[in-house]
């Protein structure tokens, strides 16, 4: 069944998300720091503590200082900055980036992100003047632990791999992923069974019918 | 913030294991629609206070309240979508006979019949009279050609 679904891919690592890719949506769900530029009121109620009450309309106040969603955050921004300006997340700044360039692989990327690249490229919206050492990092941080993934997903037949994709970031585990699936589809190859018509495995998964094996 | 329960619906299907399809959520989805609708009728209401009370400061919390509105959109498109890409790849593997568990988690509509069609078979073998006036139970897919024919009126409840 699996090879009848495809699912609408991430577009996260290019210029603009995947309108319909369900992963893009979740991606773009993780949180930034902004600050507000104006008041906007009559939301007040989202964020109680800094609420300025009914005089201002119950506005959220000039200055505060918010985590949104990455997709109202990329709403809500224009480059003269007049409704909020954006902050870098911690593991897009300097000292973050130092830690990659020094050695990529011992971080653990999926609890940085768990959209480390996508999330990273998709900032790269906000002007920010750091956007070059952002993407260069980003970049650098792919090559230096890309051999390991690879590598990894193409010698370990049967092998329980959970410690090592338990650190990698979601791009990085779909690649792992692929790896793997193409490995397994050549080890069947090598069997012989690659002619051999099977059930789907979603009627497996149903348990509504059986086909049996037919060999050539 | 808004767009939570749009955000449960993505994840819902995120969740399902490689092509499986969930069950439609249908209250979920209404959920959906209706916040979207309150969203759109504050934001009238404040773009007229914006235009004619003088009100400019209005802007950002209608900018707020517009890409919210844009999101739910988002999500309840690509979860359809995503539904839609599932049912194909199952119609691709299962071909035209559709297994009841999985019948049950697609929307069905309910259809009246406005002529004497006679017996209509669906396609798990179990025929259907439609005489004039009848109301009938049927899934979505197998009425629309029968609606556009005129011979079934769909009926919205």
């Amino acid at each position: 069944m699996s090879e009848a679904y495809f699912r609408v891919e991430s577009g996260a690592l290019g210029p603009e998300e995947n309108f319909l890719s369900l992963d893009d949506i979740l991606m773009s769900h993780e949180k930034l720091p902004v600050h507000t530029e104006t008041p906007i009121p009559r939301l007040g109620t989202f964020f109680l503590d800094r609420s300025g009450g009914a005089e201002s309309d119950n506005a959220i106040p000039e200055g505060s200082k918010l985590e949104l969603p990455l997709w109202l955050a990329k709403g809500l921004f224009d480059n003269k900055r007049r409704i909020l300006s954006v902050e870098l997340p911690k593991i897009y700044q300097e000292g973050w980036r130092t830690v990659f360039s020094a050695d990529a692989n011992v971080v653990d990327l999926h609890k940085m992100g768990p959209h480390f690249y996508g999330f990273g490229s998709q900032l790269l919206h906000f002007d920010s003047p750091e956007n070059a050492d952002i993407s260069q990092s980003l970049l650098q941080t792919f090559i230096g632990r890309f051999r390991r993934i690879m590598d990894s997903s193409q010698n370990a037949y049967n092998e329980d791999t959970s410690a090592l994709v338990a650190r990698l970031d979601e791009m990085e585990r779909g690649l792992f992923q692929t790896g793997q699936k193409g490995l397994n589809d050549f080890q069947g190859w090598e069997k012989g069974q690659a002619s051999q018509i099977t059930a789907s495995s979603l009627v497996q998964n149903y348990k509504k019918r059986k086909f049996t094996d037919m060999e050539d | 913030m808004f767009c939570e329960k749009a955000m449960e619906l993505v994840r819902e299907l995120h969740r399902a294991p490689e092509g499986q399809l969930p069950a439609f959520n249908e209250d979920g989805l209404r959920q959906v629609l209706e916040e979207m609708k309150a969203l759109y009728e504050q934001n009238q209401s404040d773009v007229n206070e914006a235009k004619s009370g003088g009100r400019g400061d209005l802007i950002p919390t209608i900018k707020f309240r517009h890409c919210s509105l844009l999101r739910n959109r988002r999500c309840t498109v690509a979860y359809l979508y995503d539904r839609l890409l599932r049912i194909r790849a199952l119609r691709w593997e299962y071909g035209s006979v559709l297994p009841n568990a999985l019948r049950f988690h697609m929307s069905a509509e309910e259809v009246r019949c406005l002529k004497d069609y006679g017996e209509f078979e669906v396609d798990d073998g179990t025929s259907v009279l439609l005489k004039k006036n009848s109301q009938h139970f049927l899934p979505r897919w197998k009425c629309e050609q029968l609606i556009r024919q005129g011979i079934l009126e769909h009926v919205l409840s």
